[in-house]
């Protein structure tokens, strides 16, 4: 069942408990009581019917917004809720997961734990590079789009063509330390890193799935105005 | 019980005739009918069909080869053509059994039949699991960086072979990238 303004935030939250991560984007801060999701979004200036298109999306994977759906949100926070979800990425979930990783690096033989530490500094650029090309090429065009302005050359086509995954290297990572790195090694740290890195894939997943439902319609509607 | 079959056609002509000749005999039914391949898995799963029906044309050309490997699900399944165009033999052989549009019930009913009994399950042996000899070299040449066409060159075996060992490293081992693929050769020491 879709959520509604009506309902309390407390109880969308208990049905799906990753939407505290959404609530962190939107910086409504916890100790809300047994308020409705409309008061909350009153309080803090959020559009209700974005805030829970967001949150459908998050917990219902089989929803598919329509267009006349998108058509009649208030999408002026989607951009501002993209990049608070890349800065959530990129400064906490994956230096935390890089400390961890480094630990247990560190208890391999060097040339393994070289190995393993380039690997991951290396999927670090790719998504720092990913982000980046959204907020510095993707965005601001939305942006411009939204102004009224056209503009020639680019179209969110081409930001289908070009949208790498970022979470391949994160599967690869999962079973190198399931399967292929040596059972003594830090067996408590590395089941805890997997719950990390499981926690991450799936949270970037539904980042794509964001984008891929939610912005790039919403992009189209506005490039054909 | 009748033994249940998903049928995987797009004409409902074809779809509705097929199903009410076997109705009418004992030991096959049509449990349920898709005009999309990419529904096979969810089918499978939700269906337990013990047969496969299916019309080749839905195959795309280009997938042609590898098409039993995309679905997973159905590899402990036989898979028989429903076949009204031409199509090569040779790939016609690649399924469990052929039914001709123009055929009577009781040939249809025996081409099942045989289908079931003569598919065996593919054995699982840890051969199916372990890299074999051929897809560690290509392994180890993949995380020097080198490019399909120069491990072909090098191993002396064509792109299309190279093609085929990535993929099944990538199924045995779950890893999909470069970098990963040199951090498996790393900590299984194939680097020199």
């Amino acid at each position: 069942m879709l959520f509604t303004p009506n309902m309390k935030l407390a109880d969308m939250v208990a049905s799906n408990h990753s939407l505290v991560l959404i609530l962190q984007r939107f910086n409504i801060q916890l100790g809300f009581g047994e308020k409705s999701i409309r008061e909350v979004c009153k309080q803090y200036g959020i559009p209700d019917s974005f805030f829970l298109l967001i949150c459908n999306v998050y917990t219902h994977p089989e929803y598919l917004p329509t267009q006349e759906e998108i058509a009649g949100t208030d999408m002026s926070p989607l951009i501002p809720y993209l990049i608070a979800s890349h800065n959530y990425y990129l400064d906490e979930r994956i230096p935390h997961i890089e400390n961890h990783l480094r630990r247990i690096a560190d208890a391999c033989l060097p040339v393994h734990r070289d190995t393993l530490q380039k690997f991951f500094i290396d999927y670090k650029e790719e998504v720092v590079k990913h982000f980046q090309y959204e907020e510095v090429t993707v965005f601001p065009y939305i942006e411009k789009l939204n102004n009224g302005e056209k503009s020639k050359g680019y179209s969110i086509h081409q930001f289908e063509k070009n949208h790498s995954n970022i979470e391949d290297k994160l599967g690869d990572l999962t079973n190198i330390i399931l399967k292929y790195l040596p059972g003594d090694i830090m067996p408590k740290e590395r089941i805890s890193l997997l719950f990390d890195i499981f926690q991450l894939s799936s949270d970037l997943n539904t980042h794509a799935v964001i984008e891929d439902k939610i912005l790039i319609p919403f992009v189209e509607t506005l490039e054909k105005l | 019980m009748k033994k249940r079959i998903l049928l995987i056609e797009k004409s409902p002509i074809v779809a509705t005739g097929f199903a009410t000749i076997l109705q009418k005999q004992a030991t096959f039914e049509v449990s349920s009918v898709t005009d999309n391949l990419s529904r096979i898995s969810e089918r499978i799963v939700v269906d337990h069909p013990d047969l496969i029906v299916l019309n080749p044309a839905l195959v795309d050309y280009s997938k042609r080869n590898t098409f039993r490997s995309l679905i997973p699900d159905a590899q402990n399944i036989p898979i028989v053509a429903l076949v009204y165009h031409y199509f090569d033999q040779q790939w016609l052989r690649s399924f469990n059994g052929v039914i001709e549009i123009n055929e009577d019930a009781e040939k249809i009913n025996n081409q099942l039949t045989d289908a079931l009994n003569s598919f065996t399950e593919p054995a699982e042996s840890s051969e199916l699991y372990e890299l074999s000899d051929r897809e560690r070299e290509v392994l180890v040449e993949l995380s020097k960086g080198l490019s399909n066409k120069e491990i072909a060159d090098k191993l002396h075996i064509s792109v299309h072979t190279v093609i085929t060992h990535r993929k099944n490293i990538i199924k045995k081992t779950g890893i999909k990238s470069v970098a990963g693929l040199t951090v498996y050769a790393m900590l299984n020491n194939l680097m020199e």
